[in-house]
């Protein structure tokens, strides 16, 4: 889970890159931006999950 | 396309720089301070020679391939095409700052700022492995920060690099702007205290199985508010001179950004103050110190850009954001941030970025390669600014943070970050250094955990 986690900030990173470059619709762009930070955020949850101590690691 | 020259400094301009570059060294030795009280008695030697020798490796490799990677503008640069646009990646510096002229131009003062700078980034992370991070990890990870995951990001923002350039590039704002460093020097220190504390793990007996999360309190209230009076110091330093070489902006504009600087922190400051003592009965020193070093990593972006009032509500949703956020680190994600490091600089330099987006006007040149040759709104206004500040998050969350945790990953592999749990009970004064910072006082259980 903490790769995966880590796959989607890169991932949702090159989204980001992908939509500055290849958009060159202001709307679209932002929107696409957007999207990237959402994946990225969900990248974030998960390596924040995989991070959480277990409760019988917990003393 | 070739990045544009960097602007020239006038001779009072020089020397108003290097004075505000020796401000810099007093934001570390008040980060230092904070970072020592709010850690243990037991811990507290430990801590202090951890930031000096953090300091030290961070100013000798800076040297030594730092500068190399990040350049300054207009200096020579690896550059891609990419659809018709230049993607300026990574600066070609030679090694040991040879063919930079040490004669007070432009670059030869971003190196001395960055200098320092990068000293200030490499303490971020010290107070949150407090109690637990060795002393030689702290010294390996400080060559990473400063020898690769600093420089190439400050070369994205300050060396002409593409995030400088999406304003030239693809028409957002002026490109990714930040004068004093909330991204390069805060957010990234933030992130590696981050990755630092997931590989680390909290402190021994941090979190019960009950659920519990017992609180475990700063040893020294005076060390950590001297701490903020001198990191004020350190931060005007910052934020005007980072802002006249990295932004371009006039001296006269000084008053404006220490202005900015003051008051940010000290609305901050006060929320934190205010809002601490709404849920807890009575204000805590600690998250109200918090609250200053959070309306000052604000600032560090905003400073150059935004009217006093503007900077007075960026500085309050700092001191508000932190407070909350130190407590969701801490019991939510289980995040054992002693000093607070993660709230405090990463998500007080996000913020930072984010309020340029929305609050900032330019007025004067922004020198990020872009400026001159756009057009300008009359209000100043720089539509497509904020999308370009997203971006640069979007990088430092996505790019930054899986480097710098994959890169300390694999040092941890080879040097183990944390001192083994009879090292942990013993305190690292004793157990690293074979000396307490007080000996008088003996202080050397764990006192505050439940038995």
């Amino acid at each position: 889970m903490k790769f995966l986690g880590f796959l989607l900030l890169v991932a949702g990173w090159l989204l980001v890159l992908a939509a500055i470059v290849l958009l060159p619709a202001a709307g679209l762009r932002a929107v696409f931006v957007l999207a990237g930070i959402g994946v990225e955020g969900l990248g974030l949850t998960l390596a924040i999950r995989s991070h959480l101590i277990p409760r019988e690691d917990k003393a | 396309m070739t990045p544009m020259p960097a602007p020239g400094l006038s001779e009072a301009a020089t020397a108003t720089c290097i004075i505000l570059i020796f401000l810099v060294p007093m934001a570390a030795a008040g980060l230092t301070l904070i970072s020592v009280g709010l850690g243990r008695t037991r811990s507290a030697s430990h801590l202090m020679m951890s930031s000096l020798a953090a300091i030290s490796i961070a100013g000798l490799v800076y040297f030594v391939c730092g500068f190399s990677w990040q350049g300054y503008i207009g200096r020579p640069a690896h550059i891609l095409s990419l659809s018709g646009s230049s993607w300026n990646w990574l600066a070609s510096e030679h090694f040991f700052f040879r063919g930079l002229e040490l004669n007070g131009s432009p670059a030869s003062l971003a190196a001395l700022l960055q200098m320092f700078a990068v000293g200030v980034a490499a303490l971020i992370p010290l107070g949150s492995g407090a109690d637990r991070w060795r002393l030689r990890a702290i010294c390996g990870s400080t060559v990473i920060l400063a020898g690769w995951t600093y420089p190439l990001f400050a070369h994205w923002v300050w060396g002409g690099g593409w995030l400088a350039q999406l304003g030239v590039n693809y028409g957002l704002g002026r490109g990714f702007v930040d004068p004093g460093g909330a991204s390069c020097i805060q957010v990234t220190g933030g992130l590696t205290a981050l990755a630092v504390t997931w590989i680390l793990g909290p402190r021994r007996g941090k979190y019960s199985p009950d659920g519990m999360a017992p609180a475990i309190p700063g040893h020294n209230s005076v060390l950590i508010l001297f701490g903020c009076m001198l990191a004020l110091i350190g931060w005007l330093g910052l934020n005007s001179a980072g802002s006249i070489l990295f932004t371009g902006g006039e001296t006269s504009r000084t008053v404006l950004i220490a202005m900015n600087t003051m008051l940010s922190a000290a609305a901050a400051a006060i929320t934190a103050a205010i809002v601490t003592a709404i849920r807890f009965g009575k204000p805590d020193a600690s998250l109200t110190a918090n609250g200053w070093i959070a309306g000052l990593v604000a600032s560090s972006a905003t400073c150059a850009f935004v009217v006093p009032a503007e900077s007075v509500v960026i500085g309050s949703i700092a001191g508000a954001v932190v407070t909350m956020a130190v407590e969701w680190f801490e019991l939510r994600l289980e995040v054992d941030d002693p000093g607070g490091a993660v709230s405090v600089h990463a998500i007080g330099g996000i913020w930072g970025i984010l309020a340029l987006g929305i609050f900032a006007r330019f007025h004067g040149t922004v020198v990020n390669v872009a400026a001159d040759s756009l057009r300008r709104a009359p209000d100043g206004s720089a539509p497509g600014q904020l999308l370009a500040q997203l971006v640069g998050i979007a990088t430092l969350l996505g790019f930054l943070l899986p480097l710098t945790y994959g890169l300390n990953w694999i040092l941890n592999r080879f040097s183990a970050f944390r001192v083994p749990p009879e090292g942990e009970g013993q305190g690292m004064d004793l157990y690293e250094l074979g000396a307490g910072a007080y000996p008088e006082f003996v202080t050397h259980t764990d006192e505050f955990l439940p038995r």
